[in-house]
Protein backbone atom coordinates (compact mmCIF):
# COMPACT_ATOMS: atom_id res chain seq x y z
CA UNK A 1 0.00 0.00 0.00
CA UNK A 2 1.23 3.22 -0.76
CA UNK A 3 2.71 5.44 2.23
CA UNK A 4 0.21 8.22 3.47
CA UNK A 5 1.41 11.44 3.62
CA UNK A 6 1.23 14.86 5.66
CA UNK A 7 1.53 18.27 4.40
CA UNK A 8 2.45 21.05 7.23
CA UNK A 9 2.07 24.68 6.76
CA UNK A 10 3.13 27.74 8.29
CA UNK A 11 2.88 31.16 6.46
CA UNK A 12 4.54 34.44 6.84
CA UNK A 13 2.22 37.08 5.47
CA UNK A 14 3.60 40.50 4.89
CA UNK A 15 0.74 43.63 5.00
CA UNK A 16 1.41 46.91 3.65
CA UNK A 17 -0.19 49.14 6.44
CA UNK A 18 -2.69 51.76 4.82
CA UNK A 19 -0.63 54.96 6.27
CA UNK A 20 -0.19 58.26 4.38
CA UNK A 21 3.32 58.18 5.07
CA UNK A 22 6.63 55.98 5.12
CA UNK A 23 7.37 54.05 8.62
CA UNK A 24 10.67 56.07 9.20
CA UNK A 25 10.03 59.68 7.41
CA UNK A 26 7.40 61.68 5.96
CA UNK A 27 7.86 60.57 2.01
CA UNK A 28 4.33 59.40 0.49
CA UNK A 29 3.22 55.61 0.20
CA UNK A 30 0.89 56.10 -2.92
CA UNK A 31 1.21 53.43 -5.18
CA UNK A 32 2.09 53.90 -8.51
CA UNK A 33 4.15 57.21 -8.40
CA UNK A 34 6.81 57.87 -11.12
CA UNK A 35 10.20 55.94 -10.22
CA UNK A 36 12.05 57.60 -7.25
CA UNK A 37 9.87 61.11 -6.77
CA UNK A 38 8.84 59.10 -2.94
CA UNK A 39 12.08 59.15 -1.54
CA UNK A 40 14.10 61.37 1.00
CA UNK A 41 17.52 60.78 2.49
CA UNK A 42 15.95 58.46 5.07
CA UNK A 43 14.65 55.98 2.81
CA UNK A 44 17.12 55.68 0.26
CA UNK A 45 19.36 55.28 3.21
CA UNK A 46 22.08 58.04 3.25
CA UNK A 47 24.95 58.07 5.63
CA UNK A 48 24.14 60.59 8.41
CA UNK A 49 19.83 60.23 7.74
CA UNK A 50 17.97 59.28 10.82
CA UNK A 51 14.73 57.71 11.00
CA UNK A 52 11.77 58.93 12.96
CA UNK A 53 8.88 55.48 13.98
CA UNK A 54 5.76 57.06 12.41
CA UNK A 55 2.92 56.53 15.27
CA UNK A 56 0.66 55.20 13.08
CA UNK A 57 2.29 52.33 12.22
CA UNK A 58 2.44 51.09 16.49
CA UNK A 59 -1.38 51.89 15.78
CA UNK A 60 -2.32 49.28 13.08
CA UNK A 61 0.27 47.11 14.08
CA UNK A 62 -1.11 46.87 17.72
CA UNK A 63 -4.84 46.89 16.32
CA UNK A 64 -4.08 43.80 13.97
CA UNK A 65 -2.40 42.16 16.82
CA UNK A 66 -5.27 42.73 18.93
CA UNK A 67 -8.06 41.08 16.57
CA UNK A 68 -5.87 38.27 16.00
CA UNK A 69 -5.60 37.74 20.08
CA UNK A 70 -2.05 38.10 20.39
CA UNK A 71 -0.22 39.60 23.45
CA UNK A 72 0.99 43.08 23.26
CA UNK A 73 5.15 43.39 24.03
CA UNK A 74 4.16 46.46 26.69
CA UNK A 75 7.82 47.61 25.33
CA UNK A 76 9.18 46.40 21.83
CA UNK A 77 12.24 47.55 20.11
CA UNK A 78 13.97 47.69 16.16
CA UNK A 79 16.92 45.27 14.96
CA UNK A 80 18.63 45.69 12.18
CA UNK A 81 18.72 42.78 9.48
CA UNK A 82 21.48 42.93 7.24
CA UNK A 83 22.10 41.83 3.72
CA UNK A 84 23.27 43.09 0.46
CA UNK A 85 20.43 43.51 -2.45
CA UNK A 86 20.09 46.35 -4.83
CA UNK A 87 16.57 47.13 -3.18
CA UNK A 88 17.84 47.05 -0.04
CA UNK A 89 19.47 50.56 -0.05
CA UNK A 90 20.81 50.73 3.47
CA UNK A 91 22.24 47.29 3.33
CA UNK A 92 20.40 46.53 6.17
CA UNK A 93 16.39 46.84 6.63
CA UNK A 94 14.94 47.82 10.25
CA UNK A 95 12.78 45.05 11.80
CA UNK A 96 11.67 43.59 14.85
CA UNK A 97 13.65 40.16 16.10
CA UNK A 98 14.38 39.77 19.46
CA UNK A 99 11.54 41.58 21.16
CA UNK A 100 8.50 42.04 18.42
CA UNK A 101 5.41 44.14 18.78
CA UNK A 102 3.25 41.21 19.17
CA UNK A 103 3.12 37.01 20.09
CA UNK A 104 0.90 34.23 21.04
CA UNK A 105 -1.79 34.87 19.05
CA UNK A 106 -4.58 33.36 16.43
CA UNK A 107 -7.36 33.21 14.13
CA UNK A 108 -10.47 30.71 13.43
CA UNK A 109 -10.88 29.32 10.62
CA UNK A 110 -13.89 27.04 9.18
CA UNK A 111 -17.30 26.97 11.00
CA UNK A 112 -19.29 24.26 12.92
CA UNK A 113 -17.65 21.12 12.87
CA UNK A 114 -14.17 21.96 11.02
CA UNK A 115 -13.84 25.09 13.44
CA UNK A 116 -9.93 25.44 14.04
CA UNK A 117 -7.56 27.98 15.08
CA UNK A 118 -4.35 28.76 13.69
CA UNK A 119 -1.75 29.89 16.25
CA UNK A 120 0.18 33.05 15.34
CA UNK A 121 3.50 32.97 16.62
CA UNK A 122 4.22 36.14 17.03
CA UNK A 123 3.78 39.74 14.70
CA UNK A 124 6.83 42.69 13.87
CA UNK A 125 7.19 46.17 12.63
CA UNK A 126 9.61 46.48 9.77
CA UNK A 127 10.24 48.43 6.29
CA UNK A 128 9.44 47.19 2.67
CA UNK A 129 12.06 46.93 0.09
CA UNK A 130 12.26 49.15 -3.31
CA UNK A 131 11.18 47.67 -6.72
CA UNK A 132 13.57 45.89 -8.60
CA UNK A 133 12.38 46.20 -12.72
CA UNK A 134 14.07 43.87 -15.44
CA UNK A 135 14.95 46.53 -18.87
CA UNK A 136 14.41 43.67 -20.96
CA UNK A 137 15.98 45.99 -23.57
CA UNK A 138 19.40 46.50 -22.29
CA UNK A 139 19.07 43.38 -20.07
CA UNK A 140 20.11 45.10 -16.21
CA UNK A 141 17.87 46.16 -13.61
CA UNK A 142 16.20 49.38 -13.25
CA UNK A 143 15.54 50.32 -9.16
CA UNK A 144 12.51 52.16 -7.84
CA UNK A 145 12.76 53.39 -4.12
CA UNK A 146 9.21 54.43 -3.96
CA UNK A 147 7.96 51.28 -1.66
CA UNK A 148 11.69 51.45 0.14
CA UNK A 149 10.37 52.47 3.97
CA UNK A 150 6.64 51.55 3.19
CA UNK A 151 5.49 50.24 6.76
CA UNK A 152 4.89 46.78 6.82
CA UNK A 153 3.69 44.03 9.48
CA UNK A 154 4.77 40.36 9.11
CA UNK A 155 2.79 38.23 10.94
CA UNK A 156 4.31 34.50 11.59
CA UNK A 157 1.99 31.92 11.78
CA UNK A 158 2.91 28.33 13.64
CA UNK A 159 3.17 25.39 11.16
CA UNK A 160 -1.10 24.93 11.55
CA UNK A 161 -2.53 24.46 8.51
CA UNK A 162 -2.50 20.66 6.26
CA UNK A 163 -3.91 21.78 2.98
CA UNK A 164 -4.23 24.34 1.04
CA UNK A 165 -7.75 25.01 1.56
CA UNK A 166 -6.79 25.58 5.08
CA UNK A 167 -4.33 28.19 4.07
CA UNK A 168 -6.60 30.10 1.80
CA UNK A 169 -9.24 30.51 4.96
CA UNK A 170 -6.63 31.72 6.79
CA UNK A 171 -5.22 34.40 4.12
CA UNK A 172 -8.94 35.15 3.73
CA UNK A 173 -9.75 35.39 7.55
CA UNK A 174 -6.66 38.04 7.98
CA UNK A 175 -7.29 39.37 4.70
CA UNK A 176 -11.00 40.57 5.92
CA UNK A 177 -10.10 40.89 9.74
CA UNK A 178 -7.18 43.38 8.31
CA UNK A 179 -9.95 45.08 5.66
CA UNK A 180 -11.92 45.87 8.64
CA UNK A 181 -9.21 47.64 10.73
CA UNK A 182 -9.03 50.08 7.84
CA UNK A 183 -5.21 48.74 8.47
CA UNK A 184 -4.23 47.83 4.66
CA UNK A 185 -6.19 47.13 2.02
CA UNK A 186 -4.43 43.61 1.29
CA UNK A 187 -4.44 43.63 -2.37
CA UNK A 188 -2.19 40.53 -3.05
CA UNK A 189 -2.00 41.72 -7.09
CA UNK A 190 -0.34 44.92 -6.04
CA UNK A 191 1.39 43.45 -3.63
CA UNK A 192 -0.01 44.69 -0.62
CA UNK A 193 -0.37 41.42 1.12
CA UNK A 194 2.36 38.92 0.16
CA UNK A 195 2.46 35.14 1.47
CA UNK A 196 5.18 32.92 1.98
CA UNK A 197 4.92 29.13 2.46
CA UNK A 198 7.03 26.93 4.63
CA UNK A 199 6.04 23.39 4.07
CA UNK A 200 7.03 19.95 4.91
CA UNK A 201 5.34 16.67 4.32
CA UNK A 202 5.62 13.54 6.75
CA UNK A 203 4.36 10.38 6.77
CA UNK A 204 0.93 10.03 8.89
CA UNK A 205 1.65 9.56 12.14
CA UNK A 206 5.01 10.54 12.56
CA UNK A 207 5.97 12.97 15.60
CA UNK A 208 9.17 14.85 14.06
CA UNK A 209 8.88 17.43 11.29
CA UNK A 210 10.00 16.46 8.12
CA UNK A 211 12.61 19.15 6.64
CA UNK A 212 10.85 22.15 5.36
CA UNK A 213 11.52 24.52 2.12
CA UNK A 214 10.53 28.23 1.78
CA UNK A 215 8.58 29.16 -1.31
CA UNK A 216 8.49 33.19 -2.53
CA UNK A 217 6.60 35.08 -5.05
CA UNK A 218 2.80 33.81 -4.74
CA UNK A 219 0.62 36.23 -5.66
CA UNK A 220 -2.37 35.42 -6.26
CA UNK A 221 -4.43 32.86 -4.10
CA UNK A 222 -4.69 30.56 -6.99
CA UNK A 223 -0.89 30.58 -7.19
CA UNK A 224 -0.73 30.01 -3.69
CA UNK A 225 -2.95 26.89 -3.94
CA UNK A 226 -0.58 25.45 -6.94
CA UNK A 227 2.29 26.44 -5.54
CA UNK A 228 1.32 23.95 -2.55
CA UNK A 229 0.32 20.85 -4.68
CA UNK A 230 3.71 21.37 -6.45
CA UNK A 231 5.74 21.67 -3.34
CA UNK A 232 3.55 18.76 -1.79
CA UNK A 233 4.66 16.39 -4.83
CA UNK A 234 7.80 17.42 -5.38
CA UNK A 235 8.70 16.43 -1.18
CA UNK A 236 6.72 13.28 -1.83
CA UNK A 237 8.29 12.08 -4.68
CA UNK A 238 12.08 12.89 -3.33
CA UNK A 239 11.08 11.27 0.07
CA UNK A 240 9.54 8.08 -2.37
CA UNK A 241 12.74 8.04 -4.32
CA UNK A 242 14.94 7.55 -1.28
CA UNK A 243 15.80 11.26 -1.46
CA UNK A 244 16.20 14.06 1.26
CA UNK A 245 14.37 17.36 1.02
CA UNK A 246 16.85 20.31 1.04
CA UNK A 247 16.15 23.11 3.50
CA UNK A 248 16.05 25.92 0.66
CA UNK A 249 14.20 29.14 -0.32
CA UNK A 250 12.29 28.33 -3.54
CA UNK A 251 11.10 30.70 -6.29
CA UNK A 252 7.23 29.77 -7.61
CA UNK A 253 7.04 30.40 -11.62
CA UNK A 254 3.39 30.48 -12.11
CA UNK A 255 3.15 30.90 -15.89
CA UNK A 256 5.72 27.36 -15.53
CA UNK A 257 4.13 25.97 -12.73
CA UNK A 258 6.91 24.36 -11.43
CA UNK A 259 9.49 26.09 -8.16
CA UNK A 260 12.97 26.33 -8.30
CA UNK A 261 15.42 26.92 -5.89
CA UNK A 262 17.32 30.56 -5.86
CA UNK A 263 20.85 30.02 -5.91
CA UNK A 264 22.78 29.60 -2.62
CA UNK A 265 24.03 33.10 -2.74
CA UNK A 266 20.67 35.14 -2.66
CA UNK A 267 19.83 33.00 0.53
CA UNK A 268 22.41 33.38 2.54
CA UNK A 269 20.57 33.07 6.10
CA UNK A 270 22.71 34.57 8.30
CA UNK A 271 21.50 38.10 9.13
CA UNK A 272 23.54 39.70 11.46
CA UNK A 273 21.14 40.92 13.84
CA UNK A 274 21.81 43.28 15.79
CA UNK A 275 19.48 46.34 17.86
CA UNK A 276 18.67 49.05 15.61
CA UNK A 277 20.72 52.41 17.28
CA UNK A 278 18.92 55.03 15.50
CA UNK A 279 15.64 54.05 17.43
CA UNK A 280 14.55 54.20 21.11
CA UNK A 281 12.18 51.80 22.20
CA UNK A 282 8.47 51.82 22.03
CA UNK A 283 6.08 51.56 25.29
CA UNK A 284 3.03 50.51 25.07
CA UNK A 285 0.86 51.62 27.92
CA UNK A 286 -2.43 49.77 28.71
CA UNK A 287 -4.40 52.72 28.36
CA UNK A 288 -3.09 53.27 24.77
CA UNK A 289 -4.39 49.71 24.43
CA UNK A 290 -7.59 50.35 25.95
CA UNK A 291 -7.88 53.47 23.35
CA UNK A 292 -6.81 51.15 20.39
CA UNK A 293 -9.43 48.59 21.58
CA UNK A 294 -12.29 51.10 22.10
CA UNK A 295 -11.74 52.42 18.63
CA UNK A 296 -11.72 49.32 17.14
CA UNK A 297 -14.44 49.71 13.88
CA UNK A 298 -17.37 47.07 13.17
CA UNK A 299 -15.54 44.16 12.80
CA UNK A 300 -17.08 41.20 10.32
CA UNK A 301 -19.13 39.03 12.14
CA UNK A 302 -20.70 41.80 13.88
CA UNK A 303 -21.53 43.31 10.34
CA UNK A 304 -22.71 39.85 9.30
CA UNK A 305 -25.47 39.79 12.23
CA UNK A 306 -26.15 43.05 11.89
CA UNK A 307 -26.94 42.26 8.14
CA UNK A 308 -29.17 39.22 8.85
CA UNK A 309 -31.17 41.64 11.29
CA UNK A 310 -31.60 44.70 9.96
CA UNK A 311 -32.04 43.97 6.37
CA UNK A 312 -33.29 40.68 6.67
CA UNK A 313 -30.54 39.14 3.84
CA UNK A 314 -29.72 35.09 4.52
CA UNK A 315 -26.93 33.80 5.96
CA UNK A 316 -25.30 32.95 2.98
CA UNK A 317 -25.55 36.10 1.12
CA UNK A 318 -24.78 38.45 4.18
CA UNK A 319 -21.17 35.76 4.39
CA UNK A 320 -20.45 36.86 0.73
CA UNK A 321 -21.08 40.72 0.66
CA UNK A 322 -19.46 40.82 4.85
CA UNK A 323 -16.01 39.10 3.50
CA UNK A 324 -14.83 41.78 1.30
CA UNK A 325 -14.95 45.23 2.84
CA UNK A 326 -15.71 46.75 0.16
CA UNK A 327 -18.38 45.20 -0.98
CA UNK A 328 -19.97 45.37 2.32
CA UNK A 329 -18.91 49.01 2.14
CA UNK A 330 -20.62 49.01 -1.75
CA UNK A 331 -24.13 47.64 -0.36
CA UNK A 332 -24.45 49.76 2.60
CA UNK A 333 -24.27 52.75 0.61
CA UNK A 334 -26.45 51.75 -1.94
CA UNK A 335 -29.08 50.42 0.12
CA UNK A 336 -28.66 53.69 2.32
CA UNK A 337 -29.49 55.54 -1.10
CA UNK A 338 -32.10 53.96 -2.96
CA UNK A 339 -33.54 52.06 0.30
CA UNK A 340 -34.12 48.78 -1.10
CA UNK A 341 -31.22 46.82 0.53
CA UNK A 342 -32.62 43.37 -0.89
CA UNK A 343 -32.13 44.34 -4.48
CA UNK A 344 -28.90 46.18 -4.01
CA UNK A 345 -27.72 42.04 -2.50
CA UNK A 346 -29.45 40.67 -5.23
CA UNK A 347 -27.40 42.49 -7.58
CA UNK A 348 -24.61 42.01 -5.61
CA UNK A 349 -25.25 38.30 -5.27
CA UNK A 350 -25.59 37.70 -8.90
CA UNK A 351 -24.86 40.01 -11.57
CA UNK A 352 -21.38 41.07 -9.92
CA UNK A 353 -20.57 37.54 -8.73
CA UNK A 354 -21.18 36.48 -12.40
CA UNK A 355 -18.85 39.14 -13.50
CA UNK A 356 -16.19 38.88 -10.73
CA UNK A 357 -15.76 35.51 -11.88
CA UNK A 358 -15.91 35.91 -15.61
CA UNK A 359 -12.76 38.61 -15.36
CA UNK A 360 -11.47 36.64 -12.68
CA UNK A 361 -11.36 39.83 -10.27
CA UNK A 362 -11.28 40.16 -6.21
CA UNK A 363 -13.97 41.73 -4.77
CA UNK A 364 -11.34 44.65 -4.10
CA UNK A 365 -11.27 45.00 -7.74
CA UNK A 366 -15.17 46.53 -7.78
CA UNK A 367 -14.60 49.97 -9.31
CA UNK A 368 -18.34 51.16 -9.48
CA UNK A 369 -19.53 53.26 -7.42
CA UNK A 370 -22.48 53.08 -4.95
CA UNK A 371 -24.69 55.48 -6.18
CA UNK A 372 -24.94 54.27 -10.06
CA UNK A 373 -26.19 50.57 -8.46
CA UNK A 374 -28.77 52.82 -6.61
CA UNK A 375 -29.72 54.77 -8.92
CA UNK A 376 -30.10 51.18 -11.52
CA UNK A 377 -32.05 49.83 -8.49
CA UNK A 378 -34.66 52.85 -8.39
CA UNK A 379 -34.54 52.98 -12.65
CA UNK A 380 -36.15 49.38 -12.04
CA UNK A 381 -38.59 49.52 -9.32
CA UNK A 382 -40.23 52.91 -11.31
CA UNK A 383 -40.41 50.29 -13.78
CA UNK A 384 -38.60 53.01 -16.17
CA UNK A 385 -36.44 50.70 -17.47
CA UNK A 386 -37.41 46.57 -17.66
CA UNK A 387 -35.22 43.75 -15.58
CA UNK A 388 -33.14 42.80 -19.67
CA UNK A 389 -32.41 46.38 -19.63
CA UNK A 390 -30.75 46.39 -16.45
CA UNK A 391 -28.50 43.69 -16.55
CA UNK A 392 -27.25 44.85 -19.78
CA UNK A 393 -26.83 48.42 -18.42
CA UNK A 394 -25.37 46.92 -14.75
CA UNK A 395 -22.56 45.53 -17.58
CA UNK A 396 -21.67 48.67 -18.27
CA UNK A 397 -21.65 50.10 -14.81
CA UNK A 398 -19.57 47.23 -13.25
CA UNK A 399 -17.09 48.19 -16.49
CA UNK A 400 -17.52 51.98 -16.96
CA UNK A 401 -19.16 52.76 -13.45
CA UNK A 402 -20.96 54.91 -16.20
CA UNK A 403 -24.42 57.04 -15.05
CA UNK A 404 -27.54 54.80 -15.62
CA UNK A 405 -30.33 57.62 -15.74
CA UNK A 406 -27.94 59.85 -18.30
CA UNK A 407 -27.06 56.44 -20.36
CA UNK A 408 -30.77 54.70 -20.57
CA UNK A 409 -31.80 58.46 -21.52
CA UNK A 410 -28.95 58.79 -24.45
CA UNK A 411 -29.15 55.06 -25.33
CA UNK A 412 -32.84 55.35 -25.46
CA UNK A 413 -33.25 52.25 -23.60
CA UNK A 414 -36.32 53.48 -21.39
CA UNK A 415 -39.44 51.59 -21.20
CA UNK A 416 -42.36 52.82 -23.47
CA UNK A 417 -44.65 53.66 -20.98
CA UNK A 418 -47.13 55.31 -23.37
CA UNK A 419 -50.24 53.22 -23.45
CA UNK A 420 -51.49 54.53 -26.80
CA UNK A 421 -48.05 53.62 -28.67
CA UNK A 422 -48.59 50.08 -26.53
CA UNK A 423 -51.80 49.36 -27.44
CA UNK A 424 -51.01 50.17 -31.45
CA UNK A 425 -48.44 47.44 -31.37
CA UNK A 426 -50.83 45.11 -29.31
CA UNK A 427 -53.05 45.41 -32.34
CA UNK A 428 -50.70 44.53 -35.08
CA UNK A 429 -49.59 41.79 -32.95
CA UNK A 430 -53.16 40.15 -32.26
CA UNK A 431 -53.90 41.30 -35.84
CA UNK A 432 -50.75 39.15 -37.33
CA UNK A 433 -51.14 35.88 -35.03
CA UNK A 434 -54.55 34.75 -35.31
CA UNK A 435 -54.17 31.23 -34.17
CA UNK A 436 -52.07 32.52 -31.13
CA UNK A 437 -55.07 34.56 -29.89
CA UNK A 438 -57.66 32.00 -30.79
CA UNK A 439 -55.70 29.43 -28.78
CA UNK A 440 -55.11 31.94 -26.08
CA UNK A 441 -59.08 32.16 -25.92
CA UNK A 442 -59.48 28.54 -26.27
CA UNK A 443 -57.59 28.03 -22.80
CA UNK A 444 -54.14 27.72 -23.74
CA UNK A 445 -52.01 30.51 -21.43
CA UNK A 446 -49.10 29.36 -23.27
CA UNK A 447 -50.04 30.93 -26.41
CA UNK A 448 -50.16 34.52 -23.96
CA UNK A 449 -46.63 34.50 -23.85
CA UNK A 450 -46.09 33.79 -27.49
CA UNK A 451 -47.73 37.03 -28.31
CA UNK A 452 -45.65 38.66 -24.86
CA UNK A 453 -42.60 37.97 -26.98
CA UNK A 454 -44.19 39.47 -30.18
CA UNK A 455 -44.97 42.28 -28.35
CA UNK A 456 -41.82 43.40 -26.75
CA UNK A 457 -39.91 42.10 -29.89
CA UNK A 458 -42.04 44.84 -31.87
CA UNK A 459 -41.17 47.41 -29.14
CA UNK A 460 -37.07 46.83 -29.14
CA UNK A 461 -37.43 45.19 -25.77
CA UNK A 462 -38.33 49.04 -24.37
CA UNK A 463 -41.40 47.34 -22.66
CA UNK A 464 -42.18 46.35 -19.34
CA UNK A 465 -43.43 42.86 -19.96
CA UNK A 466 -45.35 42.76 -17.25
CA UNK A 467 -47.37 45.57 -18.34
CA UNK A 468 -47.52 44.03 -21.92
CA UNK A 469 -49.07 40.51 -19.96
CA UNK A 470 -51.63 43.02 -18.15
CA UNK A 471 -52.82 45.00 -21.22
CA UNK A 472 -52.80 41.87 -23.62
CA UNK A 473 -55.00 39.79 -21.23
CA UNK A 474 -57.60 43.00 -20.93
CA UNK A 475 -57.37 43.43 -25.10
CA UNK A 476 -58.25 39.98 -25.53
CA UNK A 477 -61.33 39.67 -22.85
CA UNK B 1 44.04 36.17 23.46
CA UNK B 2 44.84 36.68 19.69
CA UNK B 3 41.41 35.70 17.75
CA UNK B 4 42.61 33.09 14.21
CA UNK B 5 40.03 33.62 11.70
CA UNK B 6 39.59 30.39 10.01
CA UNK B 7 39.86 30.53 5.75
CA UNK B 8 35.59 29.63 5.71
CA UNK B 9 35.02 32.53 7.89
CA UNK B 10 36.38 34.63 4.74
CA UNK B 11 34.83 32.70 2.50
CA UNK B 12 31.64 33.19 4.22
CA UNK B 13 31.85 36.91 4.81
CA UNK B 14 32.71 37.63 1.43
CA UNK B 15 29.37 35.86 0.15
CA UNK B 16 27.54 37.62 2.78
CA UNK B 17 28.74 41.14 1.81
CA UNK B 18 28.51 39.79 -2.19
CA UNK B 19 32.79 40.46 -2.45
CA UNK B 20 34.62 38.50 -4.74
CA UNK B 21 37.99 38.45 -3.13
CA UNK B 22 41.61 37.62 -4.36
CA UNK B 23 43.86 35.49 -2.56
CA UNK B 24 46.22 38.33 -1.23
CA UNK B 25 42.54 40.24 -0.51
CA UNK B 26 41.65 37.62 1.73
CA UNK B 27 45.23 37.38 3.69
CA UNK B 28 44.80 40.60 4.34
CA UNK B 29 41.18 40.82 5.44
CA UNK B 30 41.97 37.79 7.65
CA UNK B 31 44.71 39.95 9.41
CA UNK B 32 42.54 43.05 9.65
CA UNK B 33 39.71 40.90 10.94
CA UNK B 34 41.85 39.31 13.61
CA UNK B 35 43.18 42.65 15.01
CA UNK B 36 39.66 44.21 14.85
CA UNK B 37 38.52 41.77 17.00
CA UNK B 38 41.66 41.56 19.01
CA UNK B 39 40.79 45.16 20.24
CA UNK B 40 37.30 43.96 20.48
CA UNK B 41 38.28 41.62 22.92
CA UNK B 42 39.01 44.52 25.57
CA UNK B 43 35.45 44.95 26.29
CA UNK B 44 35.21 41.31 27.74
CA UNK B 45 37.63 42.45 30.67
CA UNK B 46 34.60 44.89 32.10
CA UNK B 47 32.30 42.74 34.26
CA UNK B 48 29.29 42.81 32.98
CA UNK B 49 27.76 40.28 35.51
CA UNK B 50 24.11 41.36 36.79
CA UNK B 51 23.67 44.14 34.15
CA UNK B 52 21.11 44.71 31.40
CA UNK B 53 21.96 44.36 28.05
CA UNK B 54 21.11 47.97 26.52
CA UNK B 55 21.04 49.07 22.99
CA UNK B 56 20.75 52.99 23.82
CA UNK B 57 22.42 55.41 26.25
CA UNK B 58 19.30 57.78 26.72
CA UNK B 59 16.66 57.18 28.75
CA UNK B 60 14.34 57.72 26.20
CA UNK B 61 11.05 56.24 24.70
CA UNK B 62 8.31 56.83 22.57
CA UNK B 63 9.95 59.58 19.99
CA UNK B 64 7.22 59.23 17.53
CA UNK B 65 6.24 61.35 13.96
CA UNK B 66 2.61 61.73 12.88
CA UNK B 67 1.29 60.45 9.90
CA UNK B 68 1.46 63.78 7.83
CA UNK B 69 3.52 64.02 4.12
CA UNK B 70 5.58 66.90 4.48
CA UNK B 71 8.45 65.30 1.39
CA UNK B 72 8.07 66.53 -1.82
CA UNK B 73 9.49 65.12 -4.95
CA UNK B 74 13.37 63.54 -4.14
CA UNK B 75 14.11 61.82 -7.01
CA UNK B 76 16.73 64.84 -8.09
CA UNK B 77 18.66 64.28 -5.00
CA UNK B 78 18.22 60.64 -4.86
CA UNK B 79 19.16 59.79 -8.14
CA UNK B 80 21.76 62.70 -8.16
CA UNK B 81 24.33 59.96 -6.82
CA UNK B 82 23.46 57.15 -9.68
CA UNK B 83 26.28 56.04 -11.21
CA UNK B 84 24.48 54.77 -14.04
CA UNK B 85 20.27 55.81 -14.44
CA UNK B 86 17.64 55.41 -16.98
CA UNK B 87 14.11 56.53 -16.75
CA UNK B 88 14.04 57.76 -13.73
CA UNK B 89 15.51 54.61 -11.87
CA UNK B 90 19.04 53.51 -11.15
CA UNK B 91 20.18 51.16 -13.49
CA UNK B 92 21.92 48.07 -12.03
CA UNK B 93 22.95 44.72 -13.02
CA UNK B 94 20.53 42.20 -13.83
CA UNK B 95 19.21 40.97 -10.60
CA UNK B 96 16.28 38.63 -10.07
CA UNK B 97 13.74 40.35 -7.79
ZN1 LIG C 1 11.74 59.06 2.58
Amino acid sequence: MAKQYETIIGLEVHVELATKTKIFCSCSTRFGGAPNTHTCPVCTGMPGSLPVLNKQVVEYAAAIALAAHCEITRECKFDRKNYFYPDNPQNYQISQLYLPIARNGYVEIGAGDTKKKIRIHEMHMEEDAGKLIHDEWDDTSLVDYNRSGVPLVEIVSEPDMRSADEVIAYLTKLKTMIQYLGASDCKLQEGSMRADVNLSVREAGAKELGTRTEMKNLNSFKAIARAIEGERARQIELLEAGRKVVQETRRWDDNKEASYAMRSKEDAKDYRYFPEPDLVPVVISGEWIDRIRKNQPEMRDEKLERYKKEFDIPQYDAEIITESKHMADIFEKAAALCGKPKKVSNWLMVETLRLLKEHEMEPEEISFSPEHLAELVTLTEEGAINSTVAKKVFEKIFAEDIEPAAYVEEQGLLNVNDEGELLKVLQKVIAENPQAVVDYKGGKEKALGALIGQTMKAMKGKADPGMVSKKLREYLQ
Amino acid sequence: MANKISDETIEEVGILAKLELTEQEKKDAKADMEKMLDYIDTLNELDTEGIEPMSHVFPLNNVFREDIVTNGDGSLDTLANAPLKKDNSFKVPKTIG
